[in-house]
């Protein structure tokens, strides 16, 4: 099949950006979506142009770095996918693609479609964790979690860090990928001693770095890993009694 | 002959006399001491954490953009633990025994033994810093049962073990970046260790946004950079994975040992065409319901449903019958590229094997068959395009996991004293074959529970020396190095892409040093490999500059070591006269095509050194000694 591709080039973090056009010809519909930007690549090298640059690891859907804006959706039309995870198949031959990177003040540009996501990572330092130092844990027996709490703490944990569901709200807030891992450790009872210290530290560092949630609902619609807006809810509801918590006890 | 450093006494004592017996670093003089750790995978997370939680100054340094993302993420399965919760027989000797026979008898009894015993620690520490592994309704933990083993010690999260494990390690090391012991460094990439007077103290690092190399000292550097099945080019591997920390500490003088060590995985999906980057693994788990088989002719023209019983050849049940579908990964490997050698591979290119799943839906109904394997048919679908539930997968087997890897003693450092390998990044406890759900745990044992402890011995003597300065001579001639190959590589202009060379140098291991090796094979691939090196560096084309981001850049250094590497696993599989695990040589097998250990001329670990020429490394050797084992042919019929 043959399409069209409208690519974001930007030479590095400061440069101005433009859309440049790429025809990718010949592209098996077996391939996925970032194989066929590989060939457009090795074209590209060919003809002795710089390849475009754009973030990917495990092409399997579960390490979260690859993510590009394909026609103004986060990770393109297919629900639950990652980019990785798209096929050829899924687009029409003569298809246009407008590929763009994640656009939102709290991941900045680094180069092409690829971002700087480390505010991740300074929310989760602030508190993602339970405080336990290596070689203290009891037996893992010790306390029985019930299975309905357990399964419900993997669906927050199957969060990837991919940032889809910033890129996509309008808002550029971070709710849906902190309220995951608020969830995931506040629904064990291993979780519960940092539980109400853990959802402010966090959502405090959140807010320093990325907009604010007004219920729009894109987050849940782009994330490749369906983690539902309800851990949105359990958030608010932690830390508003966190809150009400540290007022009592001030 | 290497030193491996055992302890002496019983097997079961060792460790806990080893612990006694080591050196320490009281708790306060801890922060006067810097470690770097390269990798923030299962085994440098873990370590990274434990050595900050225990005081020391830790720098963690990985190429991705976050901990949170290493390879380790993509492990489905599961992780063993000898925790024998289930009543079953397991203990830590049965875990031990597992271990050394599913290695084809090539490990190191005394680390495979501590392995076991702290396996159980491994399990403890991840839950209650809250993996939420599966749970039975009781709310304890569930188990399942895995290749190689009779016992069920497999624990899961979903079919996402390995990712649930990283981030808890991930979490563990932002709680102390928090709390200010480990520095972290993303998105850099090590380019070099440095080593003064014998000693490793340093590596040279490049930013790979910015471009920027910089130089970083400290009193012992771990590795724990991961495994090199990228080196076939197609391979489960994320694409990032490569060899280059460990190959650059070999060129600064550690030993590499069994490079020709490497696993072939029986279920992924075949290539589709050559522009295919990267092979996705099918979990092992289907092999507990999926028949396979091929056509008996090689003519067959007919689709799956259309062959009638009497023409399908169900080869792995034909040859293994008490085993059957679910033989030991390196058999079942080496069974489908008997059958797609023959000429009767299925599929558009004829390259992959039936893996089929009609009986089973017909025997346990197709909700069963949802339930457990759901996420995977839809996996397979998303990528082939093809409903499993309708028509059989595709499988063929795919380089996986690398046994072989940096030489390490019980210490787990490696012949350079002060530099430690740990994870897949070391050649490990696993032997000639890694059993299924033990990379993790390996992992984990390396980095929560060993080299934490093992690293004191060697610290305690320095006690009060401070790191060697960056501007010593050997930093100078480390980060000149470093730059002179970058700007080689950038003024080549050649006319080929850099991954043009990488698929060229895949196949011709694939084709030689693959599933089955012969000396004239490999001897063919030792002319060709060097040959295809010396046109890579004259004729590679590397754009752009240096100083952003440059992702052909970075592929290049990780492409020139893989070129060094694949010659010396031809080598290491030439001089290996037995087949043994994975390594199976076709003049060594028996009358029905099996491998033929050879333990009297080969019980022992290759260690190789290098000699400054890629074609002409020195072989040094540990024997290995089974004092607790017993050696036997394995069987699987
Ligand atoms: C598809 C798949 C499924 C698997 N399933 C299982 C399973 O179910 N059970 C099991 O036990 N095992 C499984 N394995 C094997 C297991 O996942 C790996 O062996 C293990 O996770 C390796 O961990 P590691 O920490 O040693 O290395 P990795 O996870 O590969 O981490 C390497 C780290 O080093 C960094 N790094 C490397 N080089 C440099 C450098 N030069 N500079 C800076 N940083 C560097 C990387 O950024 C990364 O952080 C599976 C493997 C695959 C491919
Ligand atoms: S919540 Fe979903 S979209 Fe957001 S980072 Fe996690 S996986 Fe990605
Ligand atoms: S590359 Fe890992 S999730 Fe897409």
């Amino acid at each position: 099949m043959n399409l069209t591709l409208r690519v974001w080039r930007q030479a590095g973090p400061d440069a101005p950006g433009r859309f440049e056009t790429y025809e990718a010809t010949d592209i098996s519909a077996d391939s996925s979506f970032l194989e066929m930007l590989d060939l457009v690549n090795e074209r590209l090298i060919e003809q002795g142009e710089e390849p475009i640059e754009f973030m990917h690891d495990c092409r399997e859907g579960i390490c979260g770095t690859c993510g590009i804006m394909i026609n103004g959706q986060a990770h393109g039309p297919q629900s639950s996918t990652a980019t990785c995870q798209l096929h050829m198949r899924s687009f029409q031959d003569g298809d246009e693609l407008v590929l763009e990177p994640w656009r939102t003040s709290g991941f900045p540009i680094i180069k092409d479609l690829v971002v700087d996501r480390s505010a991740f990572d300074r929310i989760i330092e602030a508190g993602g964790y339970i405080s336990v130092d290596t070689g203290s844990a009891p037996d893992a027996n010790l306390i029985p979690v019930p299975k309905d709490d357990a399964d419900l703490a993997m669906d927050a944990a199957a969060c990837i860090g991919c940032g889809a569901c910033v890129a996509a709200c309008p808002n550029g807030a971070a709710q849906l990928f902190t309220a995951a891992k608020v969830s995931h450790l506040g629904l064990l009872p291993q979780g519960q001693p940092e539980r109400y210290e853990r959802v402010v530290d966090m959502v405090e560092v959140m807010e320093e770095h990325f907009g604010s949630c007004t219920n729009m609902g894109e987050c849940e619609a782009a994330c490749p890993k369906g983690i539902s807006i309800d851990f949105i809810a359990m958030m608010n509801r932690d830390y508003l009694k966190a809150k009400f918590r540290n007022r009592r006890t001030a | 002959m290497l030193d491996a450093r055992v302890p002496d006494g019983p097997l079961e004592t060792k460790w806990e006399h080893h612990k006694f017996d080591m050196k320490l670093v009281n708790p306060a003089n801890k922060r006067r001491f810097q470690i770097i750790v390269v990798g923030t995978g299962l085994a440098g997370a873990s370590a990274a954490a434990t050595l900050g939680e225990l005081g020391y100054r830790v720098k963690a340094f990985t190429y991705l953009d976050s901990p949170r993302r290493a390879h380790s993420i993509s492990a489905q399965g599961g992780i063993n633990a000898a925790k024998n919760y289930h009543s079953d027989g397991d203990s830590i000797f049965r875990l031990f025994y597992d271990t050394v026979k599913g290695g084809d008898y090539r490990s190191r009894e005394a680390n495979v033994y501590r392995l076991a015993e702290v396996s159980n620690n491994i399990i403890d520490q991840c839950v209650a810093q809250g993996v939420p592994f599966a749970r039975e309704y009781g709310g304890l933990l569930d188990n399942r049962s895995f290749g190689g083993a009779q016992v069920s010690r497999t624990f899961y999260a979903r079919g996402q073990t390995g990712q649930q494990l990283l981030l808890g390690a991930y979490q563990a090391l932002a709680r102390q970046v928090k709390a200010g012991t480990v520095e972290l460094h993303t998105g850099i990439e090590m380019l070099d260790v440095v080593v003064v007077d014998g000693k490793a103290v340093g590596i040279i690092v490049r930013d790979l946004a910015t471009g920027e190399i910089s130089r970083h000292s400290a009193h012992a550097v771990v590795l724990g950079t991961g495994g090199y099945a990228n080196a076939y080019y197609l391979s489960t591997n994320a694409m990032s994975c490569n060899v280059t920390a460990a190959w650059r500490a070999h060129r600064k003088g550690a030993l590499f040992a069994n490079p020709s060590f490497t696993q072939i995985h029986p279920t992924a999906i075949p290539s589709s065409d050559e522009f295919q980057s990267k092979l996705t693994l099918m979990s092992e788990s289907l092999r507990n319901d999926g028949r396979i088989w091929v056509p008996k002719d090689p003519d067959e023209s007919r689709g799956p449903a259309d062959i009638p019983e009497d023409d399908r050849d169900y080869y792995l049940e034909r040859r293994y019958p008490s085993f059957g579908n679910l033989a030991p990964r390196d058999i079942s490997s080496r069974a489908a590229k008997v059958v797609v050698d023959e000429g009767r591979g299925v599929g558009p290119l004829k390259n992959g094997v039936y893996l089929d799943f009609a009986e089973a839906i017909e025997r346990l109904g197709r909700d069963a068959i949802d339930e457990k394997y759901g996420n995977l048919f839809e996996m397979y679908e998303r990528i082939t395009g093809e409903d499993p539930y309708q028509v059989p997968m595709r499988i063929y087997p795919a380089p996986h996991y690398t046994m072989g890897g940096l030489w390490v003693d019980y210490h787990l450092q490696t012949t350079i004293p002060g530099l430690f390998a740990i994870g897949e990044a070391n050649f490990s406890d696993h032997g000639a074959n890694r059993l299924g759900a033990s990379a993790l745990m390996q992992g984990l044992a390396d980095g929560y529970f060993v080299l934490p402890y093992t690293i004191g011995d060697y610290l305690a003597p320095q006690l009060g020396s401070p790191p060697v300065d960056t501007s010593a001579s050997e930093f100078d001639q480390a980060e000149a190095e470093v730059r002179g190959q970058i700007d080689r590589f950038l003024a080549t202009n050649g006319t080929r892409s850099v991954d043009w060379f990488h698929r060229e140098l895949g196949r011709i291991l694939w084709d030689n040093c693959g599933m089955a090796r012969n000396r004239s094979g490999l001897e063919k691939a030792l002319s060709e490999i060097p040959a295809l090196r010396e046109e890579f560096e004259k004729d590679v084309r590397v754009l752009g500059s240096a100083d952003t981001l440059n992702s052909s850049l970075e592929k290049a250094g990780r492409v020139a070591d893989f070129f060094e590497l694949a010659e010396l696993m031809c080598k290491d599989a030439l001089v290996r006269e037995e087949s043994c695990g994975g390594h199976f040589r076709e003049e060594h097998q028996t009358e029905d095509g099996e491998a033929l250990r050879d333990d009297d001329d080969f019980a022992h670990v290759s260690a190789w050194e290098w000699s400054g020429n890629a074609s002409a490394p020195t072989e040094h050797r540990e024997v290995l000694e089974f004092e607790y084992v017993e050696l036997s042919q394995r069987s699987y019929k």
